[in-house]
């Protein structure tokens, strides 16, 4: 890939001023969609993401039902206004792509076998992209997916990790994901220790891809550590301990 | 084994490790037990178990709930329970052994939009809820201001021994009846004091994690201090539970307050 600049200055800070490891500002709030069962908004860097769940509820068509199971439907979607040039509302390859990536992202988290002959919808929406909108969406997700109440073995984190001018930095921004070399989204569940997301876009080499396997999972486990706090918030507020009881 | 006290859980959480029995909303995975889902977790005799502070409602035999019916088939009402599953009524409940789908016109009965309490009789996930309408307090609800709160605030709602429905109650001149699917009926005798306890019960769902909810609830529906005489609300419960200021600011022991709910209307 031809570089156009330098995205790493001499004294390794990158485009927008982070270390090599450093996450963009993550933000997380639960519960911003009335309607839905749950809910959650993330700002990732500059994405800002809305996540909406329903269900358990009834499925239609019917026929799609699973008799021991429920089935896990996803929508991964950008608004027009997402985009600098504004992009088709019509669900592009990609969407289909990442919406279907991210139901096998979360599905391993739920327990489905819980709610047969039912069905759960995910709703992502980006309301601004910034790169890494995949990995921010799955975060909300989750958080929305333990907002409604459906029995979940573990919440999923996402991060990004890639290679920018020969290094290997953590979450790749938009700029760093279209003139760096290597982008390697993965989502994580971090008390199962299981990856349920690994994608890899460029070209990376053994040592690389491990350097570049950790930095992601460190950055999974500092969104957990968000996520979790923005989970107690709203249902415990300030109080992050429970009292004891003599 | 280790003592443990309660706590706010997460899904994903290890609650504790050991050799406990896993009750409702958790998981054993190895030595260790895990919650699924956010709430309060809690250790009881019997084992370990969460309560949930959200979620949509599922429905467990022997629960009340308040449904409305929407089809009818020869043989059975489809009834609305606000749940993933919609339950069935079947027309033997209610006419009896010798139905005749020939004879018998069952809109004469329960028509389409009717609201009923109804007991889940069955339900085992493989298939539909089956209810029945066959006990007191059950059956057709002639008339009410209706209302939807989370399944998850229905404890609450009830609170210890039913006190808080109570004090709802005698305060508006209500009688309000609750579905453990989070429906609320309230039928009083004047407009404004319907209007009241709808506000209070609102009130009740919107705080219903903070403490010392009874006490802005009295001074919301301006009841003097010292309360006396009962009125047992539909679902009051007769067995104790510990509820309300006696540690820290959460709504204590839901699941529990519902099973003994259920013990209750057993007996």
């Amino acid at each position: 890939m031809v570089q156009t600049r330098s995205l790493i200055d001499e004294h390794g800070r990158r485009t927008d001023g982070r270390t090599m490891d450093e996450l963009r500002n993550v933000k997380i709030q639960v519960g911003t969609v009335k309607n839905a069962d749950g809910s959650a908004y993330i700002e990732f860097g500059k994405n800002r993401i809305i996540a909406a769940v329903y269900g358990p509820r009834e499925v239609h068509p019917k026929h799609m039902a699973q008799p021991d199971r429920c089935v896990l439907r996803c929508r991964y979607h950008m608004s027009p206004f997402s985009t600098d040039t504004r992009k088709n509302p019509a669900p592009s390859r990609r969407e289909v792509e990442i919406s279907k990536v991210m139901r096998e992202a979360l599905e391993p988290a739920l327990m489905l076998e819980d709610y047969p002959r039912a069905a759960i919808d995910v709703f992502v929406e980006v309301l601004q992209a910034d790169g890494g909108s995949r990995c921010a969406g799955i975060t909300a997700a989750s958080v929305a997916l333990a907002d409604a109440g459906i029995n979940m073995r573990d919440i999923v984190p996402a991060c990004a990790a890639g290679k920018v001018d020969g290094k290997i930095v953590l979450d790749i921004n938009d700029v760093e994901d279209k003139e760096g070399s290597a982008d390697m989204p993965l989502a994580y569940m971090p008390h199962l220790e299981r990856v349920t997301l690994l994608q890899l876009d460029g070209i990376l080499n053994q040592e690389e891809f491990n350097e570049c396997l950790d930095k992601a999972l460190q950055g999974c486990k500092m969104i957990y550590e968000i996520q979790r706090r923005a989970l107690i918030q709203k249902y415990f507020g300030d109080e992050q301990e429970l009292k004891e009881e003599s | 084994m280790q003592e443990i006290k309660r706590k706010y859980v997460v899904p994903g959480d290890r609650i504790v490790d050991g050799n406990f029995r896993p009750l409702s909303n958790v998981t054993k995975s190895g030595n260790s037990i895990f919650a699924t889902r956010i709430g309060i977790a809690e250790a009881t005799r019997d084992g370990i178990k969460v309560i949930p502070l959200s979620g949509v409602y599922i429905p467990r035999v022997n629960d009340v709930v308040i449904g409305k019916i929407i089809d009818h088939s020869s043989l059975s009402w489809q009834v609305d329970i606000r749940s993933c599953f919609s339950a069935h009524l079947p027309a033997q409940d209610v006419f009896g052994r010798d139905f005749s789908p020939a004879r018998d016109d069952m809109n004469k009965q329960l028509a389409i939009g009717d609201l009923v309490t109804a007991r889940i009789m069955a339900f085992d996930r493989t298939r539909d809820p089956m209810l029945t309408i066959q006990d007191k307090d059950l059956g057709k609800i002639p008339r009410g201001e209706f209302l939807k709160i989370s399944a998850t605030r229905v404890p609450r709602l009830i609170g210890k021994r039913g006190s808080m429905i109570q004090t709802i109650e005698q305060a508006t001149q209500t009688r309000i009846l609750i579905g453990q699917n989070g429906i609320v009926v309230v039928a009083g005798r004047s407009a404004e004091g319907t209007q009241l306890a709808i506000r209070a019960i609102r009130m009740v769902e919107e705080e219903a994690h903070t403490s010392n909810l009874t006490q802005r609830i009295k001074t919301l529906l301006n009841v003097p201090e010292p309360e006396s005489t009962e009125t047992i609300s539909e679902q009051a419960s007769p067995e104790g539970q510990k509820l309300e200021g006696s540690s820290s600011s959460i709504p204590e022991a839901e699941e529990q307050v519902q099973e003994e709910l259920e013990k209750g209307d057993k007996e």
